[in-house]
This record gives structure tokens, C-alpha cells and sequence, in this order.
């Protein structure tokens, strides 16, 4: 419940916050939200020396759409994409996850960047930007980098972050045409983590899908990207027999270990019947 | 290591001088003697400590004092006006939406934060709004009905639920 | 119109919450929220191991933090004899561990410093050498040759086998399973759960060095039996103790028994001459303090034709390091022989054996009425089980076999005298309000689409109000309790308990029972409770005892007032107590009705103007030794439908019908019945506390014991029927845990109705997801 002592840094700009960063860095840790590092200190599992919020820096709160990409700001909370009625309808898979993201009080101080940098495999939004083809971009003193959030995972609560960067914003490429996405997550209850969750991005034209992105929740290291089932997706009809090969590959891909939550087995047959759920509805929608 | 703060609560502000890692909820409690915002667990799971920051419900427990400078805080304290209860106050006594009182600040001000925005909730919009507060003594039904009555009178005299 | 009653605020009426008024404007004092002059902060720490010898503590390093008062260990406590303290079950219990520690979470030290920060990070730089020990979580396995002892500090305990208990006619009962031409077996795991109250334990001790006297806030149900156990253990005076229980936030018995936090807090009040306040985190709670369940149960029943002949059932107790549940004294088990139920059952025997694990101690709490959820949960769970093996429809089942209404009071097999019931009306109410004939051709509709849904039913016998004196004691105090009572000059009153609420609404509904017996209004009576200088002697708020107890001593009290009153009134009316009529809050003249006294004006004639001869002032005081328990029934209907693929499943209709008597305060009652719902809805559901090999304890925090929100938790409707107490002088029962009791078998009931037909027959709660895929898979059911 009591937090270990730390310096405490309010930067004002993306500059000052980098310049904090390149000065101390495996000492600091980035504070946004708060709702995954905090916990963590209360515990003392967590032991910055120094933390540096970056809640002050104007223009991170972006979410706009902006040369072909959707751009995340590194102070876009889960409820600002929960109530965003634009997202709605051009990034349904964004609009289906935000809500089930924690409980809705986490989700007013939360953020999406925050979530994927913190990498947690149980994290949903990671599965979200790995079937959204994502992008990274991060800042520090040495410049700017990209990365595509497919190599951003390096393990559990691990990245590719050097203790340098801070993460400015995600990009989402825009789609084609106006895509299907949902994500299910079995949770034993509100605020749970996923025992499974699958998020499936799918772009269709004339009912033929032209891109796929299937991400897995809790079942692997990291969050995964279930590339064999999205390829067996691209330049085909949704019918019974290639979503049913879909969903076998998925589960296949999918790496759970056996817990409380249940066996390996039981979240790998999850992730078949969500995968399956989840384009079956994409064919409903289509057909709609 | 301290830093100074200004924080204005419920309508009044305060400055004090305060260590970065002081939990905004041990700030309302210990240096503020503001004792109605409480605290039920360890893991950010409860929702007993929710207060309104800039009208918008968070866990206390999660966020530093420190983060609150300048910001404008609302307690279950800040909730009647002259001694007069609100709308919310009203309804949970009317509806039986407490016994032990544990959790009813932190759901009162979830529902004013609720109601400010949406005046005529649905029962399903309710339960997903109290959905990060924990309730181990009513069932939450009660809470719900509370709300609900909260939402009628508030729309039958607006003035009384500012 | 409203009624004279309904004016009062009497019994009956669904008076709001007096109590309300300080908790709507967060003006509460929990213990938490007190805070006295000079006080420091103790936090405790805790051991990493399930089970573990200590070789060394080194704190002079916390002893040096800047801010550090004082560090404490057990070598330092066992200077005073305060390193092990009794427990409620006749054991003992380390306050701080001295020799090993026995359990992951027990405590080790503790440090009392200015501020909680300062003494967490103190808690930091102690150094335990610990040598760990192989665990034993498995009490079937405790129990096993050569496993490891776990209390080898008590003499002559050479394994970690507790008790051995019996109950019923052995005998009787075995020729019941001769004669039998079926038998149902049933073996399920009541799993180990937690009563998590939102406000976790806590106390603030103030040993004042002047007076000598020692003030103890404290989160307890049961503030005069601490204060004499606590004079008993330690030799202080019980005239310089005073416990204090300021308002709770929710016990469901996680704040009866006393914790090594308290004790080390007085001590180290006594100590350093200051108050100490101890309040545990959520971890510390889940951890060390009283769990609920972890029973192993097997049930059987014995059938002839479709009547029950006989029940057998066998139990091991999973006790955690410390036999420290709290229970009447002459019951190993609780109550738990109330398990045959609501059903007329000839002949039973129960044996139960009681196993030491290195897990935390406790077993008694989270509404379970001592141990009768699980005994009502076996029988309801068995009884399901038998009309699948007859292939009867499970409420004709329960119908043929139900306790009749003409045959109470009903001597049960198991002994226990049931007051007053009438079964065939609650489960015929609720499944009418279900509209169970319904919901069975959904059932089979549904089948023919592929989807799953269930209805499951539970009949519960509830036993509540411990407890008749030759047959109640907890730790030789008996069970009684009671009720003080002082009308004021001005017409006002105070009613002072033994008893101590923790949300259940005692603030406004004794003072209805006043209302209703003699006629003050409830808003001007103030019900006190918890601060033992100033409360008469009781055993407090547990086991739905309250109403049942307290409840019948207020009623008494207020008619001995009464009876006195009578003869103020006779005096100002100058006739004879005879010629007097009673009306609620009046006596008046027969035959001359407008000639009359009220109570408030007889209230200040006895201060004023009473007869000669007759001492002044209107007071009196009932200890109640009740007579007999009283028997709460009710049947809880519930429909689900489950998910093929992910084993989820979710209730549509809950439907309770509850008999609890007379009821004093419907609202309140409703309140408690709903609580209880939800509570069985999480504990079939979704929560309980388990331990890896090692004894890691998986559970410790609400991420891992999982309560309901208000998302997941359904919609309730809720019945009645009134079939009152014969020896309560209100006709009232206790009603705070039937729903906890009754409901978790209906839930389960349900899930596995929805399989039956496939053959699945158990799934031991928490029925989580994947566990309910696993029944189906087995059966060729999943998608």
C-alpha cells in the first residue's frame, strides 16, 4: 500500500522528457496513466528512483487520423477511444476493446500506449495493435524510431524500448474500406484479466478479405500475432471451411500455460471458438 | 524530496507540502482529514477510494498526490451543499442502497459523475458504470434502484443536482 | 392512512435507515478514520514460506530507520508469555512466530513507527534466516503416515490430525443402507473462500500509562467476549479494558476472532506508552485472517422407492496451522448436523475429522452460520443428485421427502428440535413465481437449438440464534444476550446491546422493536452497541443470532418497562393497573377510552410524580437465554444458461422465496437476503482461495479471489412467506445469512441441470469456465 521514495519529474515538453531520460535512465520510469506501474510500486515490485509524468506535455493527447494512419497519442486514455464515435465506425476493433479494458474507473486515467508498453501478455490492447498492424514511435535524444509493434514484444512486460525512449504515439494504418473487428475476452469477471482473448481486424472486398489480423491474448509470452491463420484468410471467401481452418491455426499458434484460469488446452480451444465466433459474425456483418 | 502542492477539494483549495509517493488518498485522509473517501484493498480492484478529478471518477489509491496539483477534487464530502443532501445522498437512503456504508461513497460519486452525463441511464447503463466499485453487502440491486430514484428527481428539479 | 404502527415506525414497517444519515455524507467512523493524539502506525511482516524454521530475525537495521519507534518479534513477546494465545476452539495460535512459521502470510514481526510509510519501509530491512520445510496444502495428505508435523510445538501432538467427531445413530443408520434398494453418493470440495469484507481488520490500542486503563478500538462482531478473553489471556483487568467497535464496514464473521494484531498492538501500546494503530492491506486480510469452508465433504443417501431412508456423510476439515474457528464450544463441526435439511430423514450419522495444513487458520465465517452452508449445500447438492438417479423431476423429489408442515415442532435424526416451518409453500411459491413449467420446456426447446439451460432449486433449513444455554457456550461464555433499556423524562429512549452491527441495519430496527412494544416512536430511540463500558454483557453479531437473541431481549425488556409504566399510568389516572387498556404508546380506562396517559407522559411522571413505594425511573435490563435455535427456511430458484464453448455461464432468473418469521424491517430484511444472493452467486461462480505444492497461497488479493460486480451479478426477485417462531416473543428468526446458506446449491444446481441429462452429475464450485467446458467436453457437449 506505501510506495518506495522517488524523485519526481513534471517535464513540459517531449524534449524535457527525453532529456530526463537519455540523463537517467534504467533509474526512471514513465508515468501516464499510472494504472499498471502504480500498482506495481504499492507493491514494491516496482522501484523507480525517479519518475518522470509526462501528463503535462500538450499534444500527446492526439487521436486523429492523419496521412493514411490513425495516430494514438501517448495520453489517449481507453475511455477517450471508448467514447469516440468516429472510431466507431473506422476502427470497430479499437471500439470493441476499449470497454472491456479493466473497469471503467482504470480507464479514466489509462492509456493505450501505456498498455502496450507496459507489455504484459495478459495486456489486451498489444493483441489489438498486432492485428491492426501497428507502429511504434518512439522518441529520445538520438532521434526517432519506428517500429512495428509485430517486433515491439521482446517478453513478458518486456520491449525493444531502450531505457531511453519515450513513447510519443501508436499508428494504425487506415483501412481500405470500412473493416470488421472485434474483440472477445473470456474474463471470470469485470476488471479480470483475460483468460483468452482474440482480436480479430479483417478488411473484405466483395466479400473476399483482403486483410486479416488475428491477435492472442494470455495464451504466449508476449501477445501474439496468429500469422498462419491470417494467411489462410487473405484472397478467400468467409465460408464454414476456411473458417474452420482459421480457427485450427489459431489455436495452434496460441502458447498458453496451464493455471488457475485453466489447462493449456481449455485456452487453446478458446481461441478456436472465439476465432470461429469471431468470423462467423464478420460473415454475418457482411451479409447484413 | 517534498513537494509543494495546491490542490482545491470540494470547492476549497489547499497547498501543502507533500512527499512525491503520498497516495492522493492518504493525502485526502491523513492531511486533509477528509475521511469519507475510504480504502478496501491493495490491487486497484475495489473502487472504495473513487473520487471525481475534474469531474471524472478515478481510484485515489492509484494516483499521487503530487499528480493532483492544480486539479480540482470532489469527495463524498463535497457531495451535499449547506448541509443539504443531493439528489444521490437522498436516493440511497430512499432505496436502501447502503448497510455497512463501505463502498457508498465511492458508488455516490460514480452515479454523479454518471448522471451529470447521462440523466436517464438504462439499468444495464448503471450496472456497467458501477461496475469497477465492489459492494460485499447489498447485491448491488439496491444500489442500482438508489441511482435510479437519484436520476427521477434530478430530472424532475435540475437545480438540485449540480 | 397510516396505522398507529406505521406512525411509530414499529415492526413491520420499512422504516429508513437511521444510520444512514452519517454514511451518505462519508461522515462514518470506521476504525480507520480514528485518530488519537500521539498515535503511531504498525504494520506487520509477514512470512514468504508456508512453512519454514526461523533461525535468526536481525532488526537493528529497521530499528535504526529514522521514524522507528519500536520493532517487536515473538522472542520479544514470549518474554511476557504473549507469543502464543488461545484460540476459540481450545488451541493455541502464534501472535508472532517464535520457533517456525507455519503458514505463507503468518505473521513475524512487527514495527511501530510515526507513519505507516516509514514502518513499511522498515518492514524492508528486516532480515529473517529462514529454513523452509515441506509443505502440506492436501489434508487428505496431512493426514497420511510420515507427513510433515506441523504443530510439533503443542506436546503430545505427533500428527496433524485435530478432532474426531460424531453425531447421529451409527447404527440406525447403517441398517437405513441394508435396507436400502439405492444409494446416491455425493463427494464435493466446499472450496476454501474468504468473507473479504470491503473494510479490512484493523484496531487502534491506547493503554493509557496514567490510568492504567487500556482502550482498544477494535473491527470486531463481538467486542465483550474479545474484552474478557483478552483479561483472560493476558491477566490485565477486565475493569481497565474497554473495547471499542466503532462503525464496521462488513464482517460476515472475518471480525470475530482475535487476530495477532490486535494483541501486539496492546502490547506494544503498553509498551511505548502511546496509541498504536494497526490497520491490515487487503493482502494481510486474504492471507492470514479467518477463511471460510475448505470442508471435504462425501454425502450419501439411502432409497427406498423415492423416500430417503437414511443419510451418511463423512467429513475432513481443512483447519489451516491453528484450530481457531470460532463455534460453540460442544460442536467440532458448527452446526453442520443440520444436514439432513429440510427433509424427514429417520436415521443419519455424520463423522468428520479435523486436519492441521500449512495454510492460514479459520474455517468458520462468511455467513456460513456455523458450517451450515456447507451442510445445506451437501443435502441440496445430494437430493439433486438422487432425483437424476431416479430420473424424478427434482422438485417432486424434494416435495415427497420435505419435513411436513403438521409434523413441527420436527425432531431431527441429528437431534436438533426445528421451531416452525412449512416447506411445500416456499418451494411451491417460488417455482409458481418462476413459472417452472416454463422454464422446462425452454429447457427442452432450447436442447433441440443446441443451447443449454438449467433450473436448479435449493431448499434450505437454515438454524440461527445460538444459542439455549445448555447447549451454547463459546469458550464457556454462554450464548445469551440482551437489551438495557432507559426511557428519558422527555419521553426518549435509549437501548443499549450486546450485539454489534456491521451493516445490518441494528440502529433502526431494534429501535422499531421499542416502536411497536411500547410505543415511542423508532426516531426517538438511539440504539447503542460496541463499546463494552457502556453496553450490557452479550456475545455479539454472528450467525444471524441477532434478531433471535436481542431481538427477543429487547421485546422483553420493553414489556417489563411496560408493566412498569402500567403502574406510573394507574397512579396518574388514580384507578387500578387492572382497569387499564394497552394501545400502542397509550394505556387508557376500560370503558372511558378518552381518559388515558401516554407513554410519554408516564415517561416523565416516573421521574416526577411516581407512587409511593415505587422506585423511580423507567429502566430495565433482560439478559435472554433463548429457549430453543430458530429455523429460517426458504427454497431460492434459479435459471441459467450456459455456453457451449467457453463453459461461461450466466443466471436469467433468480427467484428467492424466504421465510424468516416475522419480519421486523422488510426493507432490511430484503437488503440481507440480496446480499446473501450475491454472495452465493460469487462463491458458485468464481471465488475461492487455492495453495500450490509449496503453500503459496493463490488468492492473497482481489485479483486472484475474485468478488462479483454489480455486472456479472444478476437480477433478484424476492417472496415471502411468514411462518412465525412459537417461542420468539416477536415471532422472528434470524435472516442476515439464509441466502448465503441456501443459495450457493441453487446456483450450482442450475449449471449442472442444464448437463444432467447428458449424465454430468458434479462439478465442484467454483464452477469457473473452464472447469464447466471440461464436464461438458467429458460428455460430448462442448462446441
Amino acid at each position: 500500500m506505501y510506495p518506495a521514495r522517488f524523485a519526481y519529474d513534471v517535464p513540459g515538453s517531449v524534449q524535457e522528457a527525453v532529456d530526463l531520460l537519455g540523463r537517467y535512465r534504467e533509474e526512471a520510469k514513465v508515468l501516464a496513466g499510472g494504472q499498471s506501474l502504480i500498482p506495481l510500486m504499492k507493491f514494491r515490485l516496482a522501484k523507480p528512483a525517479r519518475l518522470v509524468d509526462i501528463n503535462r506535455i500538450p499534444g500527446l493527447n492526439v487521436l486523429e487520423e492523419e496521412s493514411g494512419v490513425l495516430r494514438i497519442g501517448a495520453l489517449v486514455r481507453h475511455r477517450d477511444v471508448e467514447r469516440s464515435a468516429f472510431l466507431r465506425d473506422r476502427y470497430p476493433l479499437l471500439a470493441s476493446a476499449a470497454p472491456q479494458i479493466a473497469d471503467p474507473l482504470v480507464r479514466n486515467l489509462g492509456t493505450v500506449v501505456g498498455s502496450v508498453c507496459h507489455a504484459d501478455p495478459q495486456g489486451d490492447w498489444g493483441s489489438v495493435m498486432l492485428a491492426l498492424d501497428a507502429e511504434v514511435v518512439a522518441q529520445s535524444t538520438r532521434g526517432e524510431r519506428r517500429i512495428p509493434v509485430s517486433r515491439f514484444f521482446a517478453g513478458p512486460l518486456t520491449t525493444v524500448l531502450e531505457p531511453d525512449e519515450l513513447v510519443t504515439e501508436l499508428r494504425v494504418p487506415q483501412p481500405l474500406a470500412r473493416p470488421f473487428g472485434t474483440y472477445l475476452k473470456l474474463e471470470r469477471k469485470v476488471g479480470d484479466y483475460a483468460t483468452v482473448g482474440v482480436a480479430v481486424h479483417l478488411e473484405l472486398e466483395d466479400g473476399v478479405v483482403r486483410r486479416a489480423g488475428i491477435g492472442l491474448t494470455s495464451v504466449g509470452p508476449t501477445n501474439l500475432k496468429a500469422q498462419d491463420a491470417e494467411a489462410v484468410l487473405i484472397g478467400k471467401a468467409l465460408d464454414d471451411d476456411v473458417i474452420l481452418e482459421a480457427a485450427r491455426r489459431a489455436a495452434s499458434a496460441a502458447d498458453p500455460t496451464s493455471d488457475v484460469r485453466g489447462s493449456a488446452q481449455y485456452k487453446r480451444e478458446v481461441v478456436r471458438v472465439f476465432v470461429t465466433r469471431a468470423l462467423r459474425q464478420a460473415r454475418a456483418a457482411r451479409a447484413a | 524530496m517534498e513537494r509543494t502542492i495546491t490542490v482545491t477539494v470540494n470547492g476549497k483549495t489547499h497547498t501543502a507540502s507533500v512527499e512525491p509517493r503520498l497516495l492522493l488518498v492518504h493525502f485526502l485522509r491523513e492531511v486533509l482529514n477528509l475521511t469519507g473517501t475510504h480504502i478496501g484493498c491493495d490491487t486497484t480492484s475495489c473502487g472504495a477510494c473513487t473520487v471525481l478529478l475534474d469531474g471524472v471518477p478515478i481510484k485515489s489509491c492509484t494516483f499521487f498526490a503530487v499528480q493532483a496539483d492544480g486539479r480540482r477534487i470532489t469527495t463524498v464530502e463535497g457531495l451535499a451543499r449547506d448541509g443539504e443532501l443531493h439528489p444521490i445522498q437522498q436516493g440511497f437512503k430512499e432505496e436502501h442502497g447502503l448497510q455497512c456504508g463501505f463502498c457508498t461513497p465511492g458508488m455516490m460519486l460514480v452515479a454523479k459523475a454518471l448522471l451529470d452525463e447521462n440523466p436517464n441511464p438504462t439499468e444495464e447503463e448503471i450496472r456497467w458504470a458501477i461496475s469497477g466499485n465492489l459492494c460485499r453487502c447489498t447485491g448491488y440491486q439496491n444500489i442500482v434502484k438508489s441511482i435510479q430514484w437519484a436520476a427521477r428527481r434530478m430530472r424532475e428539479a435540475p437545480a438540485a443536482g449540480r | 392512512m397510516a396505522t398507529k404502527i406505521e406512525e411509530l415506525g414499529g415492526v413491520g414497517v420499512c422504516l429508513h435507515r437511521k444510520e444512514d444519515e452519517r454514511f451518505i455524507r462519508g461522515k462514518g467512523q470506521y476504525l480507520d478514520d480514528i485518530k488519537l493524539p500521539g498515535m503511531l502506525h504498525m504494520e506487520i511482516l509477514r512470512s514468504p514460506y508456508a512453512h519454514a524454521w526461523i533461525r535468526s530475525i536481525d532488526v537493528s537495521k529497521a530499528k535504526a530507520l529514522p521514524g522507528v519507534v519500536a520493532v517487536i518479534t515473538g522472542q520479544d513477546l514470549a518474554a511476557h508469555n504473549l507469543a502464543w494465545m488461545p484460540t476459540m476452539s481450545g488451541d493455541t495460535q502464534a501472535v508472532l512466530a517464535t520457533d517456525k512459521v507455519r503458514f505463507q502470510g503468518q505473521e513475524v514481526a512487527a514495527v511501530i513507527a510515526e507513519t505507516p510509510y516509514i514502518a513499511k519501509d522498515a518492514l524492508e530491512l528486516i532480515e529473517v534466516d529462514y529454513e523452509p520445510l515441506p509443505a502440506v496444502v492436501d489434508p487428505k495428505k496431512a493426514l497420511e503416515p510420515g507427513a510433515p508435523l506441523i504443530r510439533d510445538d503443542k506436546p503430545g501432538q505427533t500428527t496433524n490430525h485435530i478432532y474426531h467427531w460424531e453425531v447421529g445413530d451409527r447404527e440406525a443408520t447403517e441398517r437405513a443402507f441394508r435396507e436400502a434398494d439405492r444409494v446416491v453418493a455425493l463427494e464435493t470440495h466446499y472450496q476454501r473462500c474468504h468473507p473479504a469484507p470491503l473494510e479490512c481488520c484493523g484496531c487502534i490500542a491506547d493503554v493509557n500509562p496514567a490510568t492504567g486503563k487500556a482502550t482498544i478500538y477494535m473491527t470486531t462482531q463481538a467486542p465483550h467476549a474479545v474484552r474478557t478473553v483478552f483479561a483472560m489471556v493476558t491477566g490485565y483487568p477486565e475493569h481497565q479494558i474497554r473495547i471499542i467497535s466503532p462503525d464496521i464496514g462488513g464482517g460476515f464473521g472475518n471480525k470475530v476472532p482475535v487476530y495477532p494484531g490486535y494483541v501486539v498492538a496492546t502490547a506494544a501500546s503498553l509498551l511505548l506508552g502511546r496509541p498504536v494503530k494497526w490497520v491490515e492491506d487487503r493482502t494481510g486480510n486474504l492471507i492470514s485472517t479467518g477463511y471460510a469452508r475448505d470442508f471435504h465433504m462425501r454425502g450419501e443417501l439411502a432409497l427406498k422407492g423415492d423416500r430417503i431412508i437414511g443419510l451418511r456423510v463423512k467429513v475432513l476439515g481443512d483447519h489451516g496451522a491453528f484450530y481457531a474457528d470460532a463455534q460453540p464450544s460442544k460442536f467440532k463441526i458448527g452446526l453442520f448436523h443440520i444436514c439432513t435439511g429440510s427433509y424427514d430423514i429417520p436415521a443419519a450419522f455424520v463423522e468428520a475429522d479435523g486436519a492441521y495444513t500449512n495454510k492460514a487458520p479459520g474455517g468458520v465465517a462468511y455467513r456460513c452460520s456455523f458450517r451450515v452452508t456447507e451442510a445445506s449445500f451437501l443435502i441440496e447438492r445430494l437430493v439433486q443428485t438422487a432425483a437424476y438417479e431416479l430420473g424424478m423431476d427434482p422438485a417432486e423429489f424434494r416435495r415427497r421427502n420435505f419435513v411436513r408442515k403438521d409434523q413441527f415442532p420436527y425432531r431431527s435424526a441429528l437431534g436438533w428440535v426445528y421451531d416452525s416451518g412449512d416447506y411445500h409453500r416456499a418451494l411451491d411459491l417460488a417455482l409458481e413465481k418462476l413459472d417452472y413449467a416454463r422454464w422446462r420446456r425452454e429447457q427442452e426447446e432450447a436442447r433441440k437449438q443446441g443451447r443449454l439451460i438449467g433450473i436448479g432449486i435449493a431448499s434450505f433449513t437454515e438454524i440461527v440464534g445460538a444459542g439455549p444455554s445448555h447447549t451454547f457456550d463459546i469458550l464457556g461464555l454462554k450464548m445469551f444476550d440482551s437489551a438495557e433499556l432507559r426511557v428519558h423524562p422527555t419521553g426518549k429512549a435509549v437501548l443499549k446491546l450486546g450485539t454489534r452491527t456491521q451493516g445490518q441495519g441494528h440502529e433502526t430496527t431494534y429501535a422499531q422493536i421499542i416502536a411497536s412494544e411500547l410505543g415511542i416512536p423508532a426516531r426517538d430511540v438511539e440504539v447503542q452497541e460496541g463499546d463494552t463500558d457502556h453496553t450490557p454483557y452479550g456475545l455479539g453479531t454472528y450467525a444471524s443470532r441477532s434478531t433471535p437473541t436481542s431481538g427477543a431481549a429487547a421485546a422483553v425488556v420493553a414489556r417489563r418497562v411496560r408493566e412498569k409504566a402500567r403502574k406510573i399510568a394507574a397512579h396518574l389516572l388514580e384507578v387500578s393497573e387492572d382497569d387499564l387498556e394497552w394501545e400502542p404508546g397509550r394505556f387508557y380506562v376500560r370503558g372511558a377510552p378518552e381518559k388515558g396517559k401516554t407513554i410519554q407522559e408516564v415517561a416523565l411522571a416516573a421521574y416526577t410524580n411516581f407512587p409511593q413505594g415505587l422506585e423511580p425511573g423507567l429502566e430495565d435490563v433482560c439478559y435472554y437465554d433463548p429457549p430453543n435455535l430458530t429455523f429460517p427456511f426458504g427454497t431460492y430458484a434459479v435459471v441459467v444458461e450456459v455456453d457451449r464453448g467457453t463453459g461461461q455461464w450466466k443466471p436469467l432468473r433468480v427467484v428467492a422465496v424466504d421465510d424468516c418469521g416475522v419480519r421486523i424491517n422488510p426493507m432490511i430484511v430484503e437488503g440481507q437476503i440480496m446480499g446473501g444472493l450475491c454472495e452465493g452467486f460469487g462463491i458458485a461462480a468464481m471465488q475461492q482461495i487455492t495453495f500450490d505444492e509449496q503453500g503459496n497461497c493463490i488468492g492473497s488479493n482481489f485479483m486472484d479471489y475474485l468478488l462479483p460486480t454489480a455486472w456479472e451479478t444478476p437480477r433478484f426477485e424476492l417472496y415471502e412467506t411468514i411462518t412465525p417462531s412459537p417461542h420468539h416473543p416477536l415471532g422472528a428468526k434470524g435472516v442476515g445469512e439464509s441466502a448465503t446458506v441456501g443459495s450457493p446449491a441453487a446456483y450450482v444446481n442450475a449449471v449442472i441441470d442444464a448437463m444432467a441429462h447428458a449424465g454430468v452429475r458434479n462439478i465442484d464450485m467454483p464452477l469457473t469456465p473452464d472447469k464447466v467446458r471440461a464436464a461438458l467436453e467429458e460428455v460430448g457437449l462442448a462446441e
